[in-house]
């Protein structure tokens, strides 16, 4: 497949991260951003490739693991009223929330069902005018033009049945909060590839001009993400001699331009605003999500349906919070592959397939962490 | 490279924290992953203690008179009942006529029982009995008894059906997930993933303009031609398995679990069709867990493993027969592959269903 | 996260206020919506996150870029191979 056969290519791979060997002199802190980039390294095993003296710490990349609770019970609510038909991604069946998930929502007669595109669940609402359709729509920046064109053509077509149960998630405030915090170790970032293809990169300029941190915007197959952690390391390892400041650099030349996709930018802006949000594991972290506009409030699961207000706590032996922040790694959780495997999950990361202790879980747990 | 060490697997399946204990069935249950296996070990091996259960093949090999008898069940409950490449009659079929093969026994009679919704229209019926009876006489079984039972509306689903099937095993053949020993091959027969993406484009409605074909079919004379390559057949065959439900991935673990080996597959060498790989790509499906109505998984001494391949390539069903890995005795009970960049991952025992994601 | 993937347009056609195109991945094609990408014609890249398509491949720079990348794989590839 072309643009990603290319990509994987293990010569290259092999080139690069015989580069990055050659061109690392200390110990240095890496995050990959986004979840799709966790999956890959633990996949191919880049870790495995990189010298030892790189550690990679996984952030909070994943919108279905930092989901919050609330949201989660709220869909499963919605889900076992009789007349609501729920739809939503695949990967947020299995998310536990605090008493159950989708899945067993849909075990016990719910009518929940998997859309691939948000426009499906827009489909369905038209093709039931009996039944009240709520979608489940999560995601980053990248997702947030197609859940934006869903409501946007249920507003248009005045399909009345249809309504979203919003979180989305916004990833530049999440590093911000991350870089301020005093735990903070992470030394350069390997921002995350789709996000900046709907949002350009002026946000991430941003970040490197107030933090003084190097940022590459990087790919998702093997190949981008090595080239990505050889880009940091040259300027890390640049910096060290004294030469040069931290920069914000594209390597993910052949998907993410400067200014990102202005239409879809556009259609977000018009649909919704920005809104201060939970994060599960992390907290409330201001303006770093967003809602419905009010123009859209009829089109709002949360101002549609009386939902109540929801709050719930974490279970004390999930340390997702950590884990998302980059300050343990799941195996240093006391639970992993113990008491909390993905069959019977403490907390997101182990659901998701794009968590990081799930992904250690399914690639890695027979090497143990040094 | 750093020093590995090795974690056991330990699980404990109760969990304090906030979701209750299991105590209704999930979907899951049914998908031939880890569930399945759970529901297996705490329910229904207890209930049904012999050590030809226990063995837990896909087929059951008893002694009657001194003939080895093989018999295996298998219940048919597809959605959609018509796809690519098949329906539920020629499925029922294949499925039993499968599981009889992979004991190596020669599959002669089926037994055929039907479970109706009320409503289900009566051509669809016909439809599905001539794929049936077609389906037998390719492979070459009599379908001698059934059973037919009508359910109320909104009770069935439309249409289930289980087929029972008996086969002779012929002398010398002792094929069982427990042989499996390291330095053994393991070949696949051809492409993964053409079932469970078929059927998964047409119940969602994917619209994939090229239409994927499952590749349900009888297995039984691709068997006969493997063990009929070599005269070692005892020592050389260790084991068959066709991965349905679950995947290869699920197929190689429980394998890998019962002959307490590991299992390192070699990803450059895996079989996939380029619209399989397409659509798992789209969806963020990975194939090795994808359904597949007729492959099957050998498990091959190793210097019988060449000859062996060479007859599945000959005949139609193996054209594209792969060894794509090895038994070691490092890990057991663990599948792992080495990638293309020749760093290795764990391809683990699947929990539930796979499912579509946007991340 | 954010699974995208890149695929080939191989015909659009506007569907009412829409445009849509079907467009390539492997073997298989799917409908895809090109609401976003409008300068994306036939014949290009686009990268498909959840049937949409949110960028044209920039094949200038992809193969620019990756020539590059490729002459380092192929000076790795004669050098004798490294230690584990």
């Amino acid at each position: 497949m072309k643009y990603l056969d290319e990509y994987r290519d293990h010569r290259i791979a092999r080139a690069l991260a015989a580069e990055i060997v050659q061109s690392t002199t200390r110990p240095w802190v890496l995050m990959e951003i986004c979840g799709g980039q966790t999956h890959t390294i633990m996949r191919y095993g880049i870790d495995e490739l990189l010298p030892r003296e790189i550690e990679l710490v996984h952030g909070p990349g994943c919108p279905v693991c930092v989901t919050p609770l609330e949201t989660v019970d709220k869909a499963i609510a919605l889900a076992m009223r009789r007349e609501v038909t729920l739809v939503s991604y695949g990967d947020m069946l299995r998310v536990p929330g605090s008493r159950s998930d989708l899945f067993r929502a849909k075990a016990l007669g719910a009518d929940v069902r998997i859309a691939y595109s948000p426009i499906d669940a827009v489909k369905i609402a038209a093709a039931n005018p009996d039944r009240k359709v709520v979608f489940l729509a999560i995601g980053f920046e990248t997702t947030a033009p197609a859940n934006a064109m869903a409501a946007w053509q249920a507003r248009y077509k005045g399909i009345s049945n249809f309504s979203m149960l919003v979180s989305h998630v916004l990833v530049p405030p999440a590093i911000r909060a991350l870089m301020v915090s005093q735990t903070n170790r992470v030394q350069g970032f390997i921002a995350p590839g789709h996000v900046c293809t709907v949002m350009g990169c002026k946000e991430y300029e941003d970040l490197v001009r107030d933090f003084r941190v190097p940022i590459v915007v990087g790919g998702f197959e093997p190949v981008d993400i090595l080239e990505a952690v050889l880009m940091l390391i040259c300027q890390l390892e640049a910096r060290q001699l004294g030469a040069g400041e931290a920069r914000l650099e594209n390597q993910y030349v052949r998907s993410v331009s400067y200014q990102g996709n202005l239409p879809a930018q556009q259609l977000v802006e018009e649909v919704f605003e920005i809104a201060d949000q939970k994060w599960r594991g992390i907290g409330s972290i201001p303006r770093s999500g967003l809602r419905l506009r009010q123009e859209y409030a009829a089109f709002d699961a949360n101002r549609v349906f009386d939902l109540g207000e929801i709050t719930v706590d974490e279970p004390a032996d999930c340390i997702s919070a950590q884990v998302l922040q980059g300050l343990k790694k799941p195996p240093d959780c006391p639970a992993f592959g113990i008491r909390c495997t993905p069959e019977n999950p403490l907390g997101a990361p182990m659901v998701s397939t794009e968590g990081a202790c799930a992904a250690y879980y399914h690639y890695r747990r027979h090497t143990a962490a040094s | 490279m750093s020093a590995k060490t090795i974690v056991e697997k330990n699980f404990d399946f109760s969990c304090p924290a906030p979701l209750p204990a299991k105590d209704t069935i999930l979907l899951g249950h049914g998908s031939g992953g880890k569930l399945s296996a759970e529901l297996i070990r705490d329910i229904f091996l207890p209930a049904f203690q012999n050590p030809v259960l226990a063995r837990l093949d896909d087929q059951a090999i008893v002694n009657v008179n001194g003939q080895r008898l093989a018999i295996t069940t298998d219940s048919f409950v597809v959605k959609p009942l018509f796809f690519p490449g098949g329906d539920i009659g020629s499925l029922a079929v294949h499925g039993s006529v499968n599981d009889l093969a992979m004991g190596g026994a020669t599959p002669l009679f089926l037994s055929a029982a039907f479970i109706i919704e009320e409503g289900f229209s009566i051509d669809e019926l016909r439809r599905v009995v001539n794929s049936l009876r077609r389906a037998a006489a390719e492979a070459g079984v009599q379908v001698v008894t059934g059973d037919t039972k009508v359910v109320e509306k909104g009770k069935g689903d439309g249409l289930f059906i289980n087929t029972t099937g008996i086969g002779l095993v012929p002398e010398g053949v002792d094929l069982s997930a427990d042989r499996a020993r390291p330095g053994d091959k393991v070949l696949l027969s051809g492409s993964i993933g053409d079932h469970g993406i078929a059927i998964l484009a047409q119940r969602e409605g994917l619209e994939f303009e090229t239409q994927i074909q499952s590749d349900s079919a009888a297995l039984h004379t691709l068997v006969a031609d493997m063990l009929g390559v070599t005269s070692n057949v005892t020592p050389d065959m260790r084991c068959m398995r066709d991965p349905t439900r679950g995947g290869v991935s699920s197929t190689l673990n429980e394998i890998a679990e019962r002959s307490r080996v590991g299992i390192e597959l070699d990803e450059s060498s895996l079989p996939i069709h380029e619209q399989v790989r397409g659509a798992c790509e789209l969806l963020g499906l990975d194939p090795l867990y994808v359904a597949n109505e007729g492959k099957l998984i050998a498990i091959v001494a190793p210097e019988a493993a060449d000859a062996v391949l060479q007859a599945m390539r000959r005949h139609p069903l193996g054209a594209e027969a792969q060894i794509i890995g090895s038994v070691k005795k490092e890990n057991p009970g663990l599948v792992t592959m080495r990638t293309p960049f020749g760093t290795t991952r764990i391809v683990d025992m699947l929990a539930g269903d796979q499912l579509p994601r946007i991340c | 996260m954010c699974l995208a993937i890149p695929g080939k347009i191989l015909d659009i056609q506007e569907l009412g206020e829409m445009r849509v195109a079907r467009v390539q991945f492997g073997g298989i094609v799917r409908q895809v919506s090109m609401d976003f990408v409008p300068e994306a014609g036939l014949g290009d890249y686009v990268m498909v996150h959840v049937g949409f398509a949110i960028s044209r491949v920039d094949a200038f720079e992809a193969e620019r870029t990756y020539k590059l990348l490729e002459e380092m794989g192929a000076l790795e590839a004669e050098l004798p191979p490294a230690e584990p």
